[in-house]
């Protein structure tokens, strides 16, 4: 069970895998993830499911390495098993209730912050099959952090690309092109912002500016994944939620991303201090 | 006359030395504590334990047995009317059932049933003492949610009598609260809990973990794709709840859940395990019931100085007697008759105090215990760096919401008949899904009694 069966290095810090999951596979919808554990005594880790083949019984994921865990999933190789996978977990994107003549009217603006590409990519696609415009704007801090160019131009009519460093695409951060694109008459039904919290933080800001509805996926610290134990817990419109079973989608305009960054760093000394044991070094602030 | 012989204290680990290791704390009795011990039953003609223990194990016949040194014989008896008396013999709260009933308790002190069905149940362990024969399969298919103690004996029920049983699991591990719930030095994982689940599949109980059903699959999927002709749902009421007070989602305040199933579903307190667990310098636990005394014991154990802070007094904890005594001996500081009311925080958002107020106790209410009122102007404050918030559970909604015509109660309690049937044809349920958080016995309990339902509707279908 659970069994990789393609591995594909993305950039030397990002991975897609390909695994066997049959029960995964045929209840999947974009906007869920799954809970992996590389190992017998691996922590439990979320990632979304960036795409699933029902026929196959497979699903993929993108996994970026920031820490021990995620380096474990990562050495992975073909024909390895993960010693848990359970999912789909979270709910569904509120789009995949409409029906195809809805969707067709819709236009989408997408915007992914470095491995954000992986659980945008699933949310595009379906959109773009069914015939909404899509755009997406996918950002990151370097070219090795900037993934699936080309899948995602598949699945959208327009792709802007920039980095931080301007190593790939144009120089500067997702903000200003999504800005660019509003203030230029780019009218949108819709904004879906997915990435690090900070950058969700900004994009609602200059969203906010544009009146542009705007759905943002939390990826808060998780345990069980179930609604069981409530680390993954954000304030969203003054209430306290669950991002696992409530989300991981929300409405950006009512999310407290001050308490939910704060609330990322709880075991950050534990984190470091993992890194340290293992020999990894990090040249970025997490 | 036997009942002269005091009751046969149980050895137990140092508390000093105790508080640096998850190792049981209680070593059980040997072979000679248990004759003895056994010694001081009456073997009463009408036994008044018997009756007090919810699923009315032949307590004076077990412990005859044992006055005799057959304890296999002594363990077919219990086995009759518990799956897991090496669990219950070391959870169950003992001095509110079957000890709390024994006529010895009366004068003096009860006959340690409880430690006498331990070590009956542990002695049959080490000795490879199994008399569960395969039954010969009927091919009919039951499916099984959740692999806590409702499930497992549900299961196992079945399969003695021929069906062909799965288990479906959320965790990666099966066991239920005995696994994520129960620490280690209470119930120990390797030697006790995960024997009892080879037992279980010696049955030829399937057991698949990481299925969330309702999520990874519906009820309606097993039943019309799968060919399940009954289910049975045990998923327990695992949910967090919180106080509702401000500053309940600043760093370093848990749920006890997470707390604890970091610590053993995780196995945070063992270096090689991945997963973090947050160690405060003085953590303050909320609530009294086993679930408060079990965060407060492991935060003990990680390193921390632990204060418990409950809103009614001593006598009023809902915590197993022996937990409470074990706590105390390890220098866990009790603040009874307090209620926190606000959590404060430094600059970086991360806990550091509790504001309480004092109670007094009122009337009675509905539950029969006396009600707590805050006391006018009586506020203080606890100097802390963590909180674990253990104030009970509630149930999960994730399969309720996704099975139509499965109803629930107000409080999202899975409504059933007498024997365990739902609203559903075919689909039946027990546990702490039916009753609220109750007990591993109670739960066993509800379980048997599924599977004897679920047996009567598959024959007469
Ligand atoms: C719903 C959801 C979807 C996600 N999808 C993806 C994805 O598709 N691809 C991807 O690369 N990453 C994804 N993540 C983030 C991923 O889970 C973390 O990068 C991973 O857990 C880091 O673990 P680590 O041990 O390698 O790093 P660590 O050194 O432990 O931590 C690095 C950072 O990761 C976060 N983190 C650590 N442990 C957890 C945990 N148990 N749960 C959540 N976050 C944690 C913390 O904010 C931490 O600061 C997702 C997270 C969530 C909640
Ligand atoms: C910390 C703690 C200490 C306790 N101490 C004691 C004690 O000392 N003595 C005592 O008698 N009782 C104690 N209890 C209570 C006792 O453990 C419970 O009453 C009992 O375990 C309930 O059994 P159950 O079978 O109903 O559910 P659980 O033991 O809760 O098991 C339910 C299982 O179902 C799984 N599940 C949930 N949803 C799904 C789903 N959708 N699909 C698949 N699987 C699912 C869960 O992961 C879990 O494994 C304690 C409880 C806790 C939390
Ligand atoms: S199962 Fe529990 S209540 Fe019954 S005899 Fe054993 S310890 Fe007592
Ligand atoms: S009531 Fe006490 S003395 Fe009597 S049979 Fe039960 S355990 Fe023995
Ligand atoms: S991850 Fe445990 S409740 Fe959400």
């Amino acid at each position: 069970m659970f069994r990789i069966i393609k591995k594909e290095e993305l950039t030397p810090l990002v991975y897609l895998m390909e695994l066997k999951a049959d029960r995964i596979a045929s209840s999947a919808m974009p906007g869920q993830f799954l809970i992996v554990r590389p190992s017998e005594n691996g922590e439990r880790i979320p990632l979304t499911i960036c795409d699933y083949n029902r026929g196959k019984g497979s699903v993929t994921i993108v996994t970026q390495i920031v820490g021990v865990s995620s380096d474990k999933i990562c050495k992975l190789a073909v024909g390895d098993s993960f010693t848990d996978v359970v999912g789909p977990l979270g709910r569904p994107s509120a789009f995949v209730k409409l029906t195809d003549e809805e969707i067709k009217k819709l236009s989408y603006v997408f915007v992914a912050g470095g491995v954000g590409a992986a659980p945008v990519y699933p949310q595009a696609k379906y959109l773009h099959e069914r015939g909404a415009k899509v755009d997406v704007i996918l950002g990151a801090r370097n070219k090795n952090l900037l993934v699936m160019e080309e899948e995602m131009k598949k699945v959208c009519d327009n792709l802007y690309i920039c980095t931080d460093d301007g190593s790939k695409g144009e120089k500067g951060v997702v903000t200003v092109i999504l800005e660019r694109l509003l203030s230029g008459g780019k009218q949108y039904s819709m904004g879906v912002a997915i990435g690090p919290m900070i950058m969700m933080k900004f994009v609602t800001i200059s969203a906010k500016k544009f009146r542009l509805p705007l759905t943002v996926s939390l990826n808060t610290q998780m345990v069980d994944g179930t609604g069981m134990c409530g680390a993954c817990r954000v304030s969203v419109g003054g209430k306290t939620k669950f991002a696992c079973v409530d989300g991981p989608e929300f409405n950006a305009y009512d999310v407290d991303f001050e308490e939910a960054m704060r609330r990322q760093t709880i075991y950050r000394p534990q984190e470091l201090e993992a890194d340290r044991e293992a020999g990894l070094e990090f040249g970025v602030k997490k | 006359m036997s009942n002269k012989i005091p009751r046969v204290p149980v050895r137990e680990q140092n508390p000093k030395i105790r508080i640096t290791n998850f190792n049981e704390v209680s070593y059980g009795y040997s072979l000679y504590e248990a004759v003895l011990e056994a010694s001081r039953c009456l073997n009463c003609k009408e036994p008044r334990c018997m009756k007090s223990c919810p699923v009315s194990i032949k307590i004076p016949a077990f412990i005859n047995q044992v006055l005799q040194k057959n304890f296999t014989e002594a363990y077919k008896i219990i086995s009759q009317d518990s799956l897991l008396p090496a669990v219950c013999g070391r959870v169950c709260p003992q001095e509110a059932q079957c000890e709390g009933s024994c006529i010895l308790g009366t004068k003096g002190e009860p006959v340690a049933i409880g430690k006498l069905e331990r070590f009956v149940a542990d002695w049959s362990r080490e000795n490879s003492v199994k008399f569960t024969s395969k039954a010969t399969l009927n091919g009919i298919k039951v499916a099984v949610i959740g692999s806590g103690p409702s499930g497992l004996t549900c299961a196992t029920d079945l399969a003695k009598i021929g069906y062909s049983v799965t288990i479906f699991e959320s965790l990666h591990k099966a066991g239920g609260v005995l696994i994520y719930g129960i620490p280690e030095f209470r119930l120990p994982k390797q030697d006790v809990v995960e024997k009892e689940l080879e037992n279980v599949k010696s049955l030829g109980i399937k057991i698949e973990t990481n299925v969330i059903v309702g999520r990874t699959v519906t009820i309606d999927e097993l039943m019309s794709n799968e060919g399940f002709k009954a289910v049975f749902v045990g998923i327990g009421a695992g949910l967090p709840k919180f106080m509702g007070v401000p500053g309940e989602n600043l760093n370093g305040v848990f749920s006890a859940n997470e707390f604890l199933t970091r610590n053993n579903l995780m196995r945070a307190f063992d270096p090689d395990s991945d997963t973090p667990i947050y160690k405060g310098r003085h953590v303050c636990v909320v609530g009294g019931g086993n679930v408060a005394i079990d965060s407060a014991r492991t935060a003990l154990r990680l390193g921390s100085k632990v204060t418990i802070v409950y809103r009614r007094s001593e006598k009023e904890l809902p915590a197993r007697l022996e937990e409470v005594q074990h706590a105390k001996e390890e220098g866990i500081d009790f603040q009874f008759l307090s209620e926190p009311v606000q959590l404060l925080g430094n600059e970086q958002g991360w806990v550091n105090g509790v504001r309480c107020v004092q109670i007094k106790l009122g009337e009675p209410d509905e539950s029969g215990r006396r009600s707590p009122v805050p006391v006018e102007n009586s506020e203080f404050m606890i100097d802390t760096d963590a909180v674990i918030v253990a104030l009970g559970t509630r149930t999960n909604s994730i399969v309720a919401s996704t099975t139509p015509g499965l109803v629930t109660d107000s409080r999202g309690r899975i409504v059933v008949d007498e024997n365990g049937a739902t609203k559903r044809d075919g689909i039946f349920a027990g546990g702490d899904i039916v009753t609220g958080s109750a007990t591993v016995i109670l739960a066993m309990g509800e379980g048997r009694k599924a599977a004897k339902a679920i047996d009567n509707y598959l024959k007469n279908k």
